[in-house]
């Protein structure tokens, strides 16, 4: 079965999804990504779905499901290139994804997710930096 | 019934054919629709020639239904008419009096062609009323059908001019809206306020909502799920314009906008430009006129 690849950058985890996400593909993802922030004691996770066309409703509680993860793990969600079409679509489901940051694009996602990194300082930072 | 009530209208019609379009054209012309000068009295004639040409033709068939085959003709021109007399701008009582004042002069030529014969007069007249009535209807639904026609297109490019957003400043979008908001329009408002966002690269997008006359329970929540959508792309929003009436109304009703709202469009800037890390500064006083001439 395809796996969504997981890039460790820094502090951060990155997933850039490419392919129509079926529900045993966003199963999976969720599964390796709860592990990797694990391992890596990430303290972000950015998801870009710029490429992304098609949700349903089991997505969107996918994407909601590892931003509630990520934060257990003291990482923060940021979901970046979300497509208009998508974004009315999971409005009109009722999925307004409270606890997911969002961004317009991976720069400003990544921006997002460095300040918090700052914030944090070295300290917060030492295992997912030593790992590198 | 012995007497064939439409075989006494046709031979009337026919007999009396000079007379009867004579008198309805004196009737049509002092019927009004001349003096609003939306039509010319020799168009005006060459109209009620036609119709009346083509009602004797159909007539002559004998049929006395005006949805039947041989008016078709008939119920075409006068489609035609009535749908160009819409467009124009006459009132319904002077497209139903086309029709319907061609009764007048029918009746009298019966009532001079029968004068003798009681049961020959009363069922004609029923047959001229039927008939008549018919093709009056008929017209009047074409009249109506346009004028629909004439309100849908008004509204789509009502819809279309009413829908701007403007780009204030990098990465700054303002959405003034104007109008009535209902489902429909929200749903333009929020794909072209969401495509601007993709295309401008924004952070922040200002809903000016000035120009919205009511905010009920329904438009809060268009407005909500546009601002939600525009979240869910990574742009902010913040409302603007709260006229102090519909802020009374939005709390009496209990409608809640869980978004940043400023009095203004001028406010709202200003804490985008703040957000976006820009601010608004006087530049130094300009050195006095005198002083430029001096040098």
């Amino acid at each position: 079965m395809d796996r969504i690849p997981i890039l460790k950058l820094g502090g951060a985890l990155i997933v850039t999804i490419q392919v129509d996400m079926h529900d045993r593909l966003a199963m999976a993802l969720e599964e390796d990504l709860t592990s990797r922030i694990a391992a890596t004691g990430a303290r972000g996770v950015l998801i870009e779905i710029s490429a992304l066309e098609i949700v349903d409703s089991f997505i969107g509680r996918m994407l909601d499901n590892i931003a509630a993860i990520s934060r257990v793990l003291d990482a923060e969600t940021v979901v970046v290139g979300m497509r208009p079409a998508v974004a009315i679509t999971l409005v009109e489901l009722g999925l307004t994804l409270t606890g997911i940051k969002t961004a317009l694009n991976v720069e400003r996602g990544m921006a997002l997710i460095q300040a918090r990194l700052d914030e944090d300082g070295d300290l917060g930072n030492a295992r997912a930096s030593r790992e590198d | 019934m012995a007497i064939d009530g439409i075989q006494v209208l046709v031979r009337t019609v026919t007999g009396h054919e000079a007379a009867i379009l004579e008198s309805w054209l004196g009737l049509l012309k002092s019927g009004g629709s001349l003096q609003t000068g939306r039509i010319r009295e020799v168009e005006l004639q060459a109209q009620a020639r036609t119709v009346f040409g083509q009602l004797r033709d159909a007539l002559a068939s004998g049929e006395s239904d005006g949805h039947a085959a041989p008016y078709e003709t008939l119920r075409e021109t006068l489609a035609d008419i009535s749908r160009s007399r819409a467009i124009q701008g006459f009132t319904p009582t002077d497209t139903a009096n086309f029709v319907l004042s061609l009764k007048e002069p029918i009746l009298t030529a019966l009532d001079a062609a029968n004068a003798g014969d009681m049961a020959s007069l009363v069922a004609g007249t029923r047959a001229a009323n039927r008939l008549l009535d018919g093709l009056g209807l008929y017209t009047m639904e074409v009249f109506q059908t346009g004028r629909e026609e004439v309100i849908g297109r008004q509204s789509q490019e009502i819809a279309e001019l009413s829908t701007p957003v403007v780009q204030l400043w990098d990465g700054i979008l303002a959405l003034p809206l104007i109008g009535t908001l209902d489902s429909a329009r929200t749903g333009v408002v929020m794909e072209n306020l969401l495509q601007a966002i993709v295309d401008e690269e924004a952070e922040i997008a200002i809903i000016d909502i000035t120009g919205v006359p009511t905010v009920d329970t329904l438009v809060a929540q268009h407005l909500l799920k546009a601002i939600a959508a525009a979240r869910l792309m990574g742009a902010d929003c913040i409302i603007s314009g709260i006229r102090p009436q519909i802020a009374q109304t939005m709390v009496h009703l209990g409608v809640e906008l869980n978004v940043v709202s400023k009095a203004t469009l001028a406010d709202a800037f200003a804490l985008a430009l703040r957000r976006t890390g820009r601010t608004v500064v006087r530049r130094a006083a300009p050195a006095p006129v005198a002083a430029d001439d001096r040098r």
